[in-house]
């Protein structure tokens, strides 16, 4: 066994872990961080994705231990204070998730991506996300729901959004 | 919202947000894998690495004896030797069906069969264990090829069946007296110097249905009601089915379906690995959870499609069709599905397609192979028949030297003809082909497009252009219960719906129908609140639990809102009857002056009136209400279609193909859907995009590939090529609407649109574009080396043949060179 310490969704926690326990199995069994899916064995369809330090991981290729001192972000920690972040109201407003299950990863990654870059072009939203499968929306609407976010985090934006938000903890 | 509805505001036709999203945009969920009741034990199974062998011997002692393991079982430990899983749909009475067990029994019929099973403390413990399990088999031949399979001296799959063959079914119009006789049509054209006779063999290939939640169970059996929480599109099927199967008392039973993500009709099954959860459920006296991994959901959940077709149309060489012959082998795979021996039954009154065609014939031979079974994925048999009619529709243009849209519209059934019987005696209600397909020409730049394609030709460019057409209709709303039994299938096709009035004025809709991603939640409840006149708000829908929903048929076939929809409109209509009782009552009026209208009763002719909600009040407190009557307000409704909608559309797809590289490219994608009356056309458009996607990436993308030997041999995520979204455009997406008769909401169904249309649409483009090249066809996935491959044949130029064609360079990401497999840099 192996000690991770580590602050998910602003949370510390200390435990004791196989050393072969993924992350995403951590968050899942241990944390009982349910909101962080699983959908595949080979680190293609990013449903695990969340932010490692402030970077998006596919939390299926990162084992528990290599996260010992670090900051996890999952979808469950985005929204702040029971506001939704930009990305997660711009899914909804542009239907950008049907059955759900890509969504955590998908919503993830866009952060990520947009932090990267603030104002991305369709082709660079595409390139961009190409680490995350979705079987239900033919990608239309999470391009259109990764613009409509970009716009609506621009400073002075006409929607009133938060900056969005720091990892936990911060 | 305000508290009372205004009647101008219908919240039918409005793109509402959906209310479902405020869980899953923020991991708020319950998909099966996240339930873990307390004490919860987990399963890893054991699987066959072969496609075909007897099982010698099976040794679970070292696995028996590993941390925390409770249990290690064959299907004689778990006593369920004769357990065989259900296949509902018996197409002809001599259909030959092998027993499908739990766990194979003394041999194994398809690589990924399990053969044992672990149950232990944690997963990682069952998995472990697992390893330690030694199984010894003996191999058999593999039977992979179709037609091999039916030939003398084959390999038997199922030697106690005699035959590799489980069924042929066929339908002949003029047999059934609904056409004529298409081997008169036939024999007719070859004799006639001014008729036409066109053969074609398409191929239609092995796909995954990939759904993104890997398909999970968890069992508890602590108390007095055994509650299976599955991912599934179907619970209410899954609970008798279970009945059926293991014989538990269907009154003992609770089905859940929470959270599930995604299903495209792979998920409608009843499955082994449940039926096994239920039993070691019961053997354990503990929860027990079963959840596949994804490279075991690609090598054991039911595949789709694989079909050959052979097609034979004649026609006038004026272009008036007069006959399609149709010859079907369907490939089973190892067992039959639940509905797997229908789909192609599903597609034999959909190759007529939107065309007057006089006389018709399909027959489908359904065949065992060695391989993973096949059965419903979205369309189920409808995508199958409209590619192969809207590929031998070009064909035929091809041969008379028409314009393909042309040669169409000439066939087509016009708008004045509706209502119109078909060659197979369906009814088409109503449609406008003219309409969808003049505005997706417009919206296309047809004209514009077909010149810079002469220009392109003309110039030999080396990125020529391709325009693929697909003029589509489908039988949606599955369906009407008699027309289900005249084709010998296991269930009716109605839907079930109540409506609760609650004593604070908030509705609950129950429905049998089950989401798994469409959006039930929100399109349900704006029905239900223009026809109560409440708000959006104030409806609940509640889905997927036999216990809260008890009664349903569940979620496939485009039919929730075109069967379960019109069922709740009907519980609703009787909540507005009886509470006109109770207004009558209340305003000292007789029934018959009630007038109701956006949630208020009046008195006709007066100001006086009750709103709804005032009225479930009243019927909760029941202090006082009419004599002879219950006081409630609450009401079921069971809708049996007395038809199937006909959804139709024109697409159509602009592509380039590198004639050097055979690099197809998706330029440009139109299409003009008419699905009737439409609730929420945000909903309706995102149904649509992902149905092109997934048409799409068949036309493109995916296959199935088996090795010699029966190995699945692209079973994950990384050489399985499910499109990303880099690898698609944004498409331009309309919908025209001419109202279902059939139905009082004029609704016909969107699911499986996008799917069943795109695939021609766009193999059809691919062959538009290298067609004067002297390509005559490219077998789907028409991937680059395919393409590539076309172009050099068709100079005459020999190409070295690769093993397994879609593990090409360009087939997409993870791709394997079968020349270079490490990668190495050369």
């Amino acid at each position: 066994m192996a000690e991770v310490r580590v602050t998910v969704d602003g949370v510390n926690y200390a435990d004791e872990v196989e050393p072969r326990m993924l992350l995403v199995q951590y968050l899942r069994e241990r944390l009982g961080k349910t909101g962080t899916l699983i959908g595949c064995d080979t680190s293609n369809c990013g449903a695990c994705t969340v932010h490692l330090n402030g970077q998006s991981v596919k939390s299926c290729s990162v084992l528990a231990v290599q996260a010992d001192g670090a900051e996890v972000l999952t979808i469950e920690g985005l929204a702040r204070d029971g506001e939704l972040h930009p990305v997660q109201k711009a899914f909804n407003e542009c239907h950008g998730l049907q059955c759900g299950y890509c969504t955590p990863g998908m919503i993830m990654a866009s952060v990520d991506l947009l932090g990267d870059n603030p104002d991305p072009d369709e082709h660079e939203v595409r390139e961009g996300i190409e680490g995350n499968l979705c079987r239900c929306t033919g990608y239309q609407n999470i391009v259109r729901s990764v613009q409509r976010a970009a716009q609506m985090m621009k400073p002075g934006a006409a929607v009133p959004t938060e900056q969005p938000a720091p990892v936990a903890g911060d | 919202m305000t508290a009372t509805a205004d009647a101008t505001a219908l919240e039918f036709g409005k793109s509402r947000t959906r209310k479902e999203d405020a869980r899953l945009i923020t991991g708020r969920t319950r998909f099966t894998d996240s339930i873990t009741p307390s004490g919860c034990l987990h399963v890893a199974v054991v699987r066959s690495p072969l496609s075909h062998a007897k099982i010698v011997s099976i040794d679970t002692a070292e696995a028996k004896k590993a941390p925390g393991v409770h249990g290690v079982y064959t299907v004689a430990d778990l006593g369920a030797e004769a357990v065989g899983m259900p296949c509902a749909w018996p197409i002809t009475p001599d259909q030959k069906a092998p027993q499908r067990p739990v766990l194979a029994k003394d041999t194994v019929h398809f690589a990924g069969e399990g053969v044992a099973v672990v149950v232990a403390r944690t997963l990682a413990e069952a998995k472990d264990a697992a390893e330690l399990v030694e199984v010894d088999y003996d191999p058999l031949d593999p039977v992979l090829d179709m037609e091999a399979a039916l030939a003398e001296g084959a390999t038997l799959v199922h030697p106690d069946l005699g035959s590799n063959e489980s069924a042929t079914w066929v339908f002949d119009s003029g047999e059934a007296g609904t056409g004529g006789s298409v081997s008169d049509a036939i024999a007719a054209a070859e004799a006639d110097p001014d008729q036409i006779v066109v053969r074609r063999r398409f191929r239609q290939q092995r796909l995954v249905p990939a759904f993104m939640e890997p398909r999970s169970c968890v069992v508890d059996p602590t108390g007095e009601q055994i509650v299976i929480w599955a991912a599934t599109q179907v619970p209410h099927i899954l609970r008798t089915m279970t009945t059926v199967t293991l014989g538990v008392p269907e009154s003992k039973l609770r089905v859940i379906a929470p959270d599930v993500g995604g299903g495209f009709g792979g998920k409608i099954g009843v499955l082994p690995e449940e039926m096994m959860t239920v039993l070691l459920a019961q053997k354990l006296r503990k929860p027990v959870k079963w959840t596949e991994t994804r490279s075991e959901c690609m090598l054991t959940a039911h595949h789709g499609r694989d079909q050959i077709q052979d097609l034979t149309i004649t026609a006038k060489k004026d272009g008036t069709i007069t006959g399609l012959d149709v010859k079907l082998l369907a490939d089973m795979g190892a067992y039959l599905g639940l509905v797997g021996p229908g789909v192609p039954v599903l597609g034999a009154f959909m190759f007529n397609a939107i065309y007057k065609i006089p006389a018709y014939r399909f027959a489908t031979t359904n065949v065992f192979t060695t391989k993973t079974l096949t059965d419903a994925y979205r369309g189920a048999g409808r995508p199958e028949a409209t590619f192969g009619i809207e590929r031998i529709i070009d064909e035929l243009a091809v041969e008379l030297g028409r314009e393909p849209l042309e040669l169409r519209e000439q066939n087509w059934i016009s708008h004045e003809e509706f209502p119109f019987t078909t060659v197979c005696g369906l009814t088409y209600d109503s449609g406008n082909y003219e309409q969808a397909t003049a505005r997706a020409k417009e919206l296309f730049d047809y004209e514009g497009l077909r010149r810079e394609q002469a220009e392109r030709r003309a110039n030999g460019d080396k990125v020529q252009l391709g325009i693929g057409i697909s003029t589509f209709t489908e039988m949606c709303g599955l369906a009407p219960s008699r027309v289900l039994g005249s084709l010998a299938y296991g269930a009716g096709g109605w839907e079930a719906a109540s409506v609760r009035m609650l004593a604070t004025g908030k509705v609950e809709v129950i429905t049998g129908a089950s989401a798994h991603g469409q959006g039930h939640e929100t399109a349900f409840s704006q029905i239900v609140a223009d026809k109560l006149g409440v708000p959006f708000e104030d409806v609940e829908v509640l889905h997927g639990d036999t216990a809260s929903s008890p009664k349903g048929l569940d979620t496939y076939g485009s039919r929730s809102l075109v069967v379960g929809g019109i069922a709740i409109t009907m519980a609703a209509d009787k909540v507005i009857e009886k509470a006109k009782k109770f207004a009558a009552h209340m305003l000292e009026a007789d029934v018959s002056d009630i007038e109701f209208n956006a949630g208020q009763f009046t008195v006709r002719g007066t100001g006086a009136g009750k709103a709804i909600q005032e009225i479930a009040f009243a019927a909760f407190m029941a202090h006082d209400y009419p004599e002879g009557i219950e006081p409630t307000l609450d009401s079921d409704a069971v809708y049996d279609p007395e038809n199937f909608s006909f959804p139709h559309g024109t697409h159509l797809a602009a592509m380039e193909v590198d004639t050097e590289t055979g690099r197809v490219t998706l330029r440009h994608y139109v299409c003009v859907d008419d699905i009737g009356n439409v609730v929420n056309p945000l909903i309706a458009e995102g149904q649509v995009h992902g149905g092109l996607a997934q048409g799409i990436a068949q036309a493109l993308f995916e296959e199935a590939n088996y090795d010699d030997q029966g190995t699945l041999v692209n079973g994950t995520f990384v050489d399985y090529t499910l499109p990303s979204a880099a690898d698609l455009p944004s498409f331009t997406t309309e919908i025209v609407s001419t109202p279902a008769t059939s139905n009082p909401l004029g609704v016909k169904g969107v699911g499986e649109a996008g799917t069943i249309a795109s695939t021609p649409a766009i193999v059809n483009g691919v062959l538009d574009a290298v067609r004067h090249l002297g390509v005559a066809d490219i077998e789907m996935p028409t991937t680059s080396q395919r393409v590539w491959r076309a172009l050099q044949d068709a100079k005459g130029r020999s190409t070295q043949e690769t093993p397994i064609d879609t593990h090409s360079p360009g087939a997409g990401l993870g791709s394997i060179d079968p020349n270079n497999p490490q990668g190495e840099v050369q």
